[in-house]
């Protein structure tokens, strides 16, 4: 059942690689920066999902065309999810300034970036 | 952290493509309605473009040009000029961000929707200007 | 350790897999993404608001709200940096 649909639905499927990879980023990496690379690249594969799932084959970017016009709206391509994914862009950026502000001051107090270091340094004191 | 960058083509070429940068950045943001574009899009274009003058030519010179200041109190108008807006349409009568009761005179509701959507894209792009490069200017303060 | 973070990975990436066989083919018109509101989206738009760009019209007039909200967001986010990173004094334009 897997096998058939390959083809009809290669987009998602390489989402879905990317999305396993960022996870895998955050849990099994030791170094905090690496993590948030980690978060990064699984923000970034939700991204590419939503935004693939809205094509139309022989549509066009959303914008008005006056040699099409507006009465058939299959020969345009779905205007919602990219609309959506404007704002988990947005908010993709809000959690990175924040996380490398946060490092930062971890960075600062520790001076190590590797968790298992900090743990460490937190049960000496 | 930040000092002007040793070579010198590096500070002359990013010294003369800044102007230009911040003129495309405001060319995204007001052809929004024609074009792929928007508030978003061009208030990080201009956002980069400060960046890329505090990276290039130092603190010392960027900081009596753009205070570092600035930023908070540009994003904070921004985010007003778009609550304002949808405080003026609840005063003419109808409900928040409803852009066909704004008060400009002698237009039809559609192009009344038109005006409400550059002033909220205006809003934005200030808002997210002034936020990225606090953010930045946060990140790169010295102690 | 490591091969068993690698082998829950796997797993999962298997699970996602087969659900998403029950996605709607790349690219199709009919879509349940593309039937219900995106077609009046389309069409009313230019008469509306008189804006050719449909994403932008979207965005700041019919789900104006959102839009507002995510402008709250990274306007948080800028005065959580402030608040955790130290303020600026009035001298600091001088500084070096």
């Amino acid at each position: 059942m897997m096998f058939r649909s390959l083809l009809d639905q290669y987009p998602y499927f390489i989402s879905t690689v990317l999305l396993a990879l960022g996870i895998w980023g955050m849990f099994a990496k030791h170094n905090l920066m690496k993590k948030l690379i980690g978060m990064n690249i699984f923000q970034v594969a939700i991204i590419l999902l939503f935004v693939s799932s809205s094509a139309k084959f022989g549509g066009t970017v959303p914008t008005f065309d006056t040699k099409i016009g507006v009465a058939n709206p299959d020969l345009y391509v779905n205007p919602l999810p990219h609309v959506l994914m404007l704002t988990a862009i947005v908010v993709m950026v809000s959690t990175t300034g924040v996380a490398l502000a946060i490092l930062l001051l971890i960075y600062r107090r520790y001076h190590t970036l590797d968790e298992r270091e900090i743990l460490k340094r937190m049960r000496e004191q | 952290m930040i000092a002007k960058h040793h070579d010198l083509i590096v500070s002359m070429s990013c010294r003369v493509m800044a102007p230009f940068i911040f003129l495309y950045g405001i060319y995204v943001i007001t052809f929004g309605h024609y074009s792929p574009g928007g508030g978003f899009q061009g208030g990080t274009i201009l956002a980069a473009d400060v960046i890329l003058l505090r990276m290039s030519l130092g603190r010392k010179a960027t900081y009596k040009k753009f205070p570092p200041q600035m930023g908070l109190i540009l994003g904070a108008i921004g985010l007003l000029i778009y609550g304002g807006t949808g405080l003026v349409t609840v005063l003419a009568g109808g409900n928040f961000l409803d852009y066909s009761y704004l008060p400009f005179p002698g237009l039809s509701p559609s192009d009344r929707r038109y005006y409400g959507i550059l002033c909220v894209e205006i809003g934005v792009a200030l808002g997210v200007f002034g936020v990225l490069l606090s953010i930045f200017d946060s990140l790169t303060k010295e102690k | 350790m490591k091969w068993l973070g690698i082998a829950l990975i796997c797993l999962f990436a298997v699970f996602l897999f087969y659900a998403e066989g029950d996605m709607a083919p790349y690219g199709d018109i009919s879509s349940p993404a593309n039937l219900h509101v995106s077609p009046d989206y389309i069409e009313r738009s230019l008469e509306e608001t008189h804006t050719p760009n449909i994403v932008s019209a979207v965005l700041a007039d019919y789900r104006g709200y959102d839009t507002f909200g995510e402008t709250t967001v990274i306007f948080t986010a800028g005065l959580i940096c402030f608040m955790l990173l130290g303020g600026w004094k009035r001298d600091d334009s001088q500084t070096s």
